[in-house]
């Protein structure tokens, strides 16, 4: 915190902040000279993320489904995504160069599979908790298996999987930064450089706008998963 | 596939395992920061964690506390540390931006740490609590005899989680310059030889779920509940 008190005295003491010879952490003229350069990492860190939650949830409802229907695949899909969850974000990466290579793909992959895992997981979660009741008045309406799962557990289960869906969405924002040993890290590619030439307000800049971008996100799922389940106020109130 | 193939004969070949820069220098760094900053995060964060849950109070700070953790990139943070006020100096046998390391990693232990061990408490069937006081236990007794022992799960799987937070944000620290065991994947990348990429990433790997083995059955050993329901059944 004295880092920060220092560099916002010394701000109006020279025209440009962001030289070698300043060279300070808090500088605005860094954000409106660079602000192209800082929108296009912001962007890519933002599709990237998106890219890869989407991919892990698409993997992961068919598997959610698999282990509640087969229960003797539970465990293993239930622990080979825990395996894959305490392997390193930078060990993950690497592993899958040799079949992806150097592109944006190792990294959605790489951040995919740890999504996966906790998605799975609240999945599983989400669909066991819906009450008996429910599910036997539909069949007893003449619901199928499909409308079933679509009109009644997916809904009810929807408050515990977007839970899931926050915690997998904000650890991945901050995951995407790891990328950049592959030069797709979105704002983790201005951290590195940032690093290698010391640039400070860069570094500033970009852990900043990661964790707006975190918590920004968020907040977007909170406002999607009440308008989705408007029911879950009504209740509140009551 | 050749790469695999080439990266494990470079994980069996001595020679790679020897010298200041070799995988076992990089290893003991990795389990020295690994071990020392979880030792670090307990000391601080289980008796304010316990005794916050004891008392019943601040539990949304704890909580919070987690949650935003995860929204901090720990790349970030290491950056700022080894960049800014801590620089990255060598620390003796911690190695170049040891202290700026230990710090990162000390602050990624902490949340899991904390929470667990918080909400393990509160979560103490409160009857329970409430018999123990009735049978005439004071405070610290009700504590150490009731409240600790049924938490044990819980506070243990926190400290799981946060063992292998750390191990794999050990790992970044290598971005940086820093130790451990990422310095090979770094150094694999900086000379375009991904078969030693993959060897630091499978070394990382297995460490990891090495950890993660050794901590299940840590946790078999000191839950003082298991012998109980053992027995019960």
């Amino acid at each position: 915190m004295t880092v920060l008190a220092e560099a916002v005295s010394t701000a109006d003491t020279s025209d440009s902040c962001y030289t070698f010879v300043n060279n300070q952490w808090v500088c605005w003229q860094y954000w409106t000279d660079r602000q192209s350069e800082l929108t296009d990492a912001t962007v890519e860190h933002l599709w990237l993320t998106i890219a890869s939650v989407a991919l892990g949830l698409a993997l992961a409802f068919p598997l959610a489904l698999l282990a509640r229907r087969f229960a003797w695949l539970e465990s293993s899909i239930v622990g080979g995504t825990t395996i894959i969850y305490t392997i390193p974000s930078l060990a993950m990466f690497s592993i899958l160069l040799p079949f992806t290579h150097v592109t944006a793909t190792t990294v959605i992959i790489g951040l995919a599979l740890y999504a996966l895992t906790i998605l799975v997981r609240n999945i599983l979660a989400g669909l066991r908790a819906v009450p008996d009741d429910a599910r036997e008045s539909a069949v007893g309406l003449g619901y199928g298996p499909t409308r079933l799962l679509f009109r009644i557990e997916l809904p009810l289960a929807l408050p515990v999987i977007m839970a899931g869906l926050r915690v997998a969405t904000v650890s991945t924002v901050a995951l995407v930064t790891v990328g950049s040993i592959l030069t797709y890290g979105g704002l983790g590619d201005l951290l590195l450089l940032g690093v290698d030439q010391d640039f400070k307000a860069q570094i500033f800049a970009a852990s900043v706008l990661c964790i707006a971008l975190a918590i920004v996100l968020d907040v977007v799922l909170v406002v999607v998963q009440r308008l989705l389940t408007p029911w879950t106020r009504a209740a509140g109130r009551a | 596939m050749g790469e695999i193939a080439d990266a494990i004969s470079y994980i069996f070949d001595g020679a790679n395992w020897s010298g200041d820069n070799g995988i076992g220098a990089y290893a003991i760094q990795q389990v020295l920061h690994t071990v020392t900053s979880l030792a670090i995060a307990m000391l601080i964060g289980l008796p304010i964690a316990l005794l916050l849950g004891h008392r019943g109070k601040g539990g949304f700070l704890a909580v919070n506390l987690s949650n935003m953790g995860r929204a901090v990139p720990v790349f970030a943070v290491l950056i700022i540390l080894s960049v800014g006020p801590i620089g990255s100096d060598e620390l003796g046998p911690y190695g170049r931006a040891g202290l700026a390391t230990l710090i990162a990693l000390i602050l990624f232990a902490l949340p899991p740490i904390v929470t667990n061990a918080y909400v393990g408490i509160r979560e103490v069937d409160r009857d329970v609590v409430e018999a123990s006081r009735g049978m005439g236990m004071r405070g610290w007794q009700v504590f150490r005899r009731v409240e600790l022992p049924l938490a044990m799960p819980v506070i243990m799987t926190g400290i799981r989680l946060a063992l292998v937070q750390v191990w794999a944000t050990a790992t970044i620290a290598a971005l940086v310059a820093g130790p451990g065991l990422g310095r090979i994947i770094t150094r694999g990348f900086a000379n375009e030889r991904t078969y030693e990429v993959v060897a630091g990433a499978i070394l990382v790997a297995v460490g990891a779920l090495v950890l993660e083995g050794l901590t299940v059955l840590a946790e078999r050993r000191v839950d003082p509940m298991r012998l109980a329901r053992r027995q019960a059944a």
